[in-house]
């Protein structure tokens, strides 16, 4: 862990201004990826969180615009308004479950998203909003890359530590039992539906933080930047890494990332890359890549497995 | 005013018919839930624009050329994508996801990206119903929608085979008790789900940008009037497309396309929260 740590911060200066750049969409992708996962341990696959992650983006645009407030109270406050939208959000969406969660929830963070193209006069309309400050902190203008690198560092370190918490709390083990068994989970009395809700908005809330980063980086928000196709990249992530345990989503994004720097010429071939490829996980490797280190500690670490485990007999 | 709103609420309403049934059937059988129905659609599109405004075939026989290539797309995902899935609705939905996008890429790598491909319409003119005009090739839509439906309740109500598919919708262990090959059915339903996409992008292209990303529109407007039909039910999908195609049409009318679709999803929202089965839905036993 310190390693990584120390990694991290040893990384910008490492590496060249460009790849700063993509370090901070890394850490800021990493905050993403983890926060859909929380949501996905009850179960409930939402094809909004991306809208998420612009609701917080949106709500910094307009916070640091409009009140020009400071860095440090724009990203709180954007997770705070993301949690609370997608509170609003999931409050009918608690009445669907599985395949109609995904598609509800399509359909509602589809109503979100045209609501800042339909209205110009807060949002900007269908061109977004541009000039969002980058923000500074003592006196340090987080416009130059390793300073602002520093800064998501410590956000993404902050809330990868909360959520790891939260997967290991008894919160986090409740989400999970609803996944396993909503029914069994209801009838030792656990709320169901206000737990799923609970998932959902707090997935939502650190959505919200990556938005919230994002916007000061880009400087401007964009209502094409959250729709399907984005959500789409990050199902590829998790799909690849697998959601099981709390390291999946991270793997698959480092993996996926590797691979999209990689495929840079490919240029307008690379989304049949990815969408090859997540169909292949799909089908070949549905458990992600996480999967593949189980299956490979079972075949060469494992003590004898009992007689009966012939090849090909159990599939596990 | 009034009535011309009405007549394009119709014409509008049986698009999203053609489209919707396809969706539903596929769903209704093997629970195939296909992200790339918009691909279909837009692949439909630009078989007219292939054999129609390239090579110069008659506008009949070019649509009538969308109905088997897209038919046959579909029986090929079903085949690659959905039976290898076919335990997890999820997995087989985010599949045809990536299909989307390998489509989009394929069409926009073959003939373009950029601008979108004309189509001429084939039929200039207008009718003039009540002093409402509509364009020929709208009108044209009506009663293709009206033969397909019709043909597709024939199938379904009248022949073996159709029977043996509604029998797999409702119960497939069942079905296959009875000697119906699963597998036999749900390449059947996939032909008919993409053949339906086709027709109906085909029947489009001269009205409607061809892009490879045309698609995108279709799949929101699909799936809200799936959802709001039942899901599985065909009967509710029909009923819930001219609905929608009602809704969007004065919406827009009245105000813009953006607000159409916002008030769509509201609408979806609403049937959601009300009767979460949709309008025409069985209740899970």
């Amino acid at each position: 862990m310190i390693a990584i740590l120390a990694l991290a911060s040893a990384a910008p200066f490492l590496a060249r201004a460009y790849s700063v750049e993509v370090l901070i969409l890394f850490m800021i992708n990493l905050i993403l990826v983890c926060s859909y996962r929380i949501p996905t341990m009850t179960g409930d696959w939402s094809l909004s969180h991306v809208v998420m992650m612009g609701v917080g983006a949106y709500a910094t645009a307009l916070l640091s615009k409009w009140w020009d407030l400071s860095i440090l109270l724009t990203v709180p406050l954007s997770a705070v308004v993301a949690a609370l939208v997608g509170f609003i959000l999931v409050t009918p969406l608690i009445r669907t479950r599985g395949f109609g969660f995904f598609i509800a929830s399509f359909a509602l963070g589809e109503f979100v998203r045209l609501c800042w193209v339909k209205f110009r006069d807060p949002f900007g309309g269908p061109r977004g909003m541009i000039g969002i400050p980058s923000g500074e902190l003592g006196g340090i203008d987080f416009f130059e890359p390793v300073p602002y690198y520093f800064f998501v560092l410590v956000f993404a370190f902050a809330s990868l530590l909360v959520m790891y918490r939260i997967d290991r709390s008894r919160i986090g083990r409740t989400f999970k039992a609803i996944y396993t068994d909503a029914e069994l989970a209801e009838s030792v009395g656990i709320d169901v539906p206000r737990y799923r809700a609970l998932a959902f908005a707090t997935g939502a809330f650190f959505a919200g933080i990556a938005g919230s980063l994002l916007a000061h980086r880009l400087g401007a928000v964009d209502p094409k930047n959250f729709d399907v196709t984005t959500m789409v990249y990050l199902i590829i992530w998790i799909v690849v890494g697998g959601t099981s345990t709390f390291w999946g989503p991270i793997f698959g994004l480092t993996v996926m990332s590797v691979v999209f720097e990689w495929s840079r010429p490919l240029l307008e071939w690379r989304p049949l890359l990815f969408g090859g490829i997540l169909i292949f996980f799909l089908v070949f490797l549905p458990g992600g890549l996480e999967s593949l280190f189980g299956k490979i500690r079972e075949r060469f670490f494992a003590r004898k497995p009992p007689a009966k485990g012939s090849p090909g007999s159990s599939a596990t | 005013m009034l009535i011309q709103t009405i007549a394009n609420s119709v014409v509008a309403g049986s698009v999203y018919a053609i489209i919707a049934v396809g969706l539903a059937m596929a769903f209704g059988v093997m629970k195939m839930a296909n992200f790339a129905h918009g691909e279909f659609f837009m692949a439909g599109a630009y078989v007219v624009y292939v054999f129609y405004a390239l090579l110069g075939w008659p506008f009949p026989a070019a649509v009538l050329m969308a109905v088997p290539i897209v038919g046959a797309m579909g029986i090929a995902t079903e085949r690659l994508i959905f039976r290898p899935t076919r335990d997890n609705v999820m997995a087989g939905f985010m599949a045809t996801a990536g299909l989307a996008f390998i489509l989009q890429v394929l069409v926009g790598q073959t003939w373009g990206v950029g601008l979108m491909r004309s189509v001429p319409t084939p039929y200039m003119g207008a009718m003039d119903i009540f002093g409402a005009k509509i364009g020929w090739q709208r009108v044209l839509v009506l009663p293709s929608a009206v033969l397909m439906l019709s043909a597709l309740w024939f199938f379904l109500y009248r022949v073996k085979a159709g029977k043996a598919l509604r029998a797999c919708a409702q119960d497939p262990e069942m079905a296959r008790l009875q000697g119906i090959r699963i597998n036999r059915m749900t390449m059947l339903a996939m032909a008919i789900s993409g053949a339906s996409a086709g027709l109906a992008g085909a029947l489009m292209a001269p009205i409607h940008p061809v892009t490879p990303y045309m698609g995108h529109g279709v799949i929101l407007t699909a799936f809200i009037i799936v959802v709001m039909g039942g899901m599985e039910s065909i009967a509710g999908a029909v009923l819930a497309a001219f609905l929608l195609g009602i809704v969007h049409t004065f919406v827009t009318t009245l105000s813009d396309a953006v607000t159409a679709q916002m008030v769509g999803v509201a609408c979806m929202a609403l049937v959601l929260i009300v009767r979460p089965q949709g309008l025409l839905g069985r209740v899970k036993a």
